[in-house]
């Protein structure tokens, strides 16, 4: 048998059809669905007569929409978005998919929620109409975006039309120096390639310093797969893994755990694997990282300064000098000098527990910036009620911080939490695009340890000064 | 889906790379139950001041771009999210073909369920009908998908590349599900294997 990376083996296990001109149709395992961009596919579903093919492997929660506030027990009250929960409540009920409300204990970020339940397993393909799927490739599933069409389509048919992509490995080497973690490995690898840079290609991280991650750092990683252009990301599962995976609610048990054991430990690319594309990166090399601009490739090390856009070439230069003029900086100045507003601690990139945890290593017994906004969403109602359990929360409230409910809130800032023009924000989601988190509101993005760090000072921090 | 054979139209400029799914639709606009409707609020934040007033200088307020057809822009065209509302709120514009050097993979996807034509040319074709896009609601530009080919308000040619079975789709106004369902038997056949080696799922 002819070598194979470790998407090859997926997608060969998943080709369900291969027509003569090379379209494939893929088959789906896990379809995780959310309120935003699931109405008009189900509305399409009942328009046509059809049924979802598959309600036992298909997952819905509501997330972007839903208020973190704890009033959101007695209702939504933007009206808009509260029929966007409740289209999403009816359709699960009429069409019998499994389903987390907003009052669930279990509600949260759906990726988030599919791990947390055991709903992702290592080797499956996992969609959801949201590009941040990617973030289950943290287990080796081949997870990705798709948009609504391409929703109705899995509904349907439990399958999705396909051309396979190229396969790209990132190899990070060696160990992370001390106040780095996977968000900085994550923002520091689509500085490198740029957020065109993975167009094509399914990315797999591997190397000592991927390895050496928690899932939830993996999670992290993979999150980020789709702003460097990616179809995918994917990391080999391993002991980490399966340690993870063990025991939760919809983990395979007994005897098909042992037999789900023996196939993933087969699922590895071959040392002789075919790249299309490499890219090495010393683990030691990366340092702790912030965003500049209004593109999640506007990455530096947070001792460097604001770049010159004339530095660029090609349309960077005007892309260069169009983020400056948004983000209100000046080329030239320290990067560790820029003041902040607010400080935006959660989203699928950032919100699990750990996240949480480095948050608090740093706050413990400190209080925030006066005058300092700043909140800690957590990504799901387990990943808060843990907090809670583990002393963290009281941390986050003596320090200053609002402690909210679970869900998407100011990283795209659909429901009330949004930035006002002009305002800025450390951020621990994934994109810092003009307005994603409120009309006119500038986005730094980093790691949970640097917000925090941000959020003491009231400026972007070298988290290595307050370790 | 609507058909995509031959389009003739004006092409508006909009010289920008890493144009995101954020700019094309912003998110207080998804919460949408429907899919129609969205083309007054396509670019947003860059078409309308914070009164809802249109800012005169971006190109689709310009008179000559107006009733643009075409869009032609920089690289990585639609990165950012899978909002489907992106190409729908460029259709329900009126536009049915973006031009540019790379777009991100999803949004190149949805723009095919949705009968726009995303056409992929290299940055120097690329910056040729930019130029000619520039020269405003006079520049006509043609977009032919069965001949595969741009010609240019001053007669140029320029060939491009797709996909043979997204290109018989488009030109065919196929529903890409009622397809697939012609294929349930591989469907079947596939499940029923899987469930043999794979139980666990
Ligand atoms: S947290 Fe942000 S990136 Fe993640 S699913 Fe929600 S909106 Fe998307």
């Amino acid at each position: 048998m002819s070598p194979k990376t470790l998407y090859d083996k997926i997608w060969d296990a998943h080709l369900a059809h291969e027509a003569e001109d090379g379209t494939c149709l893929l088959y789906i395992d896990r379809h995780l669905v959310h309120e935003v961009t699931s109405p008009q596919a189900f509305e399409g579903l009942r328009m046509a007569g059809r049924m979802v093919r598959k309600p036992e492997n298909t997952i819905a929660v509501p997330d972007h929409n839903v208020p973190t506030t704890p009033d959101r027990v007695d209702g939504i009250k933007n009206e808009e978005s509260r029929i966007q929960v409740e289209a999403l409540d009816r359709n699960a009920q009429d069409f019998g998919i499994n389903y987390y409300p907003v009052n669930d204990i279990r509600q949260g970020i759906v990726h988030i929620v599919g791990p947390e339940q055991g709903w992702t397993l290592p080797g499956m393909t996992v969609v959801c109409g949201d590009s941040h799927t990617a973030t289950h490739g943290a287990f080796g599933a081949l997870a990705h975006g798709i948009g609504t069409s391409e929703v109705e389509h899995v509904l349907a048919t439990q399958t999705l039309i396909q051309t396979k992509s190229k396969n790209m490995k990132v190899e990070i080497t060696g160990k992370l120096a001390p106040g780095v973690t996977a968000k900085d490995i994550t923002l520091s690898v689509i500085g490198e390639t740029g957020t065109a840079g993975g167009t094509g290609y399914v990315i797999e991280y591997c190397g000592e310093a991927i390895r050496s991650l928690s899932m939830e750092g993996r999670m992290t990683v993979c999150n980020m797969a789709i702003e460097g252009g990616a179809r995918a990301g994917l990391i080999a599962p391993d002991e980490t893994t399966f340690d993870y995976v063990k025991g939760r609610p919809h983990a395979p048990k007994g005897a098909q755990w042992e037999a789900a054991l023996a196939w993933w430990k087969t699922l590895y690319s071959d040392d002789d694997a075919h790249w299309d594309k490499v890219i090495t990166i010393r683990g030691e090399d990366i340092a702790p990282v912030v965003t500049w601009g209004t593109s999640p490739e506007d990455v530096l090390p947070i001792t460097g300064q604001v770049p010159d856009p004339s530095e660029f070439s090609g349309g960077k230069v005007e892309s260069a000098q169009r983020a400056l003029d948004y983000m209100g900086l000046e080329a030239g100045k320290p990067l560790s000098e820029i003041e902040i507003d607010t400080v935006f601690i959660g989203s699928c990139t950032n919100g699990r527990i750990e996240d949480l945890r480095a948050a608090a290593e740093i706050l413990k017994g400190k209080k925030i910036k006066d005058g300092l906004r700043a909140m800690i969403v957590p990504g799901s109602g387990l990943v808060r009620a843990q907090a809670e359990e583990e002393g963290l929360a009281d941390i986050f409230t003596e320090a200053g911080f609002e402690w909210r409910l679970a869900g998407c809130s100011m990283c795209l800032a659909m429901n009330p939490d949004q930035l006002r023009p002009g305002e800025r924000c450390a951020a621990t989601s994934n994109r810092n695009f003009e307005g994603r988190q409120g009309r006119g509101g500038r986005t730094h993005l980093m790691s949970p340890a640097m917000a925090a760090a941000a959020a003491v000072t009231g400026r972007l921090t070298d988290v290595r000064e307050v370790m | 889906m609507e058909k995509f054979e031959k389009l003739t139209g004006i092409a508006a400029p909009l010289p920008i790379i890493n144009v995101d799914t954020d700019m094309i639709i912003p998110k207080q606009f998804l919460k949408t139950i429907k899919r129609s409707g969205l083309g007054v609020n396509l670019f947003d934040e860059m078409r309308y001041d914070d009164d809802g007033k249109e800012i005169p200088d971006f190109v689709l307020n310009q008179p000559a771009y107006r009733d643009a057809e075409i869009l032609v822009s920089g690289e990585n065209f639609g990165c950012g999210s899978s909002r489907e509302h992106a190409p729908w709120a460029i259709k329900d514009f009126g536009i049915r073909c973006v031009i540019a050097p790379s777009f991100a993979d999803i949004f190149h996807n949805n723009c095919f369920k949705n009968g726009i034509l995303p056409i992929t040319l290299p940055q120097a074709q690329v910056d040729l009908v930019m130029r000619d896009a520039e020269k405003g609601a006079n520049a006509r530009i043609e977009v032919d998908l069965e001949s595969q080919t741009i010609t240019t308000s001053d007669g140029e040619v320029i060939g491009f590349e797709i996909d043979p079975f997204k290109k018989h789709c488009l030109l065919e106004g196929l529903d890409d599900i009622g397809l697939t369902m012609e294929k349930a038997p591989a469907i079947d056949a596939f499940e029923a294997r899987a469930e043999a080696e794979r139980p666990w799922i």
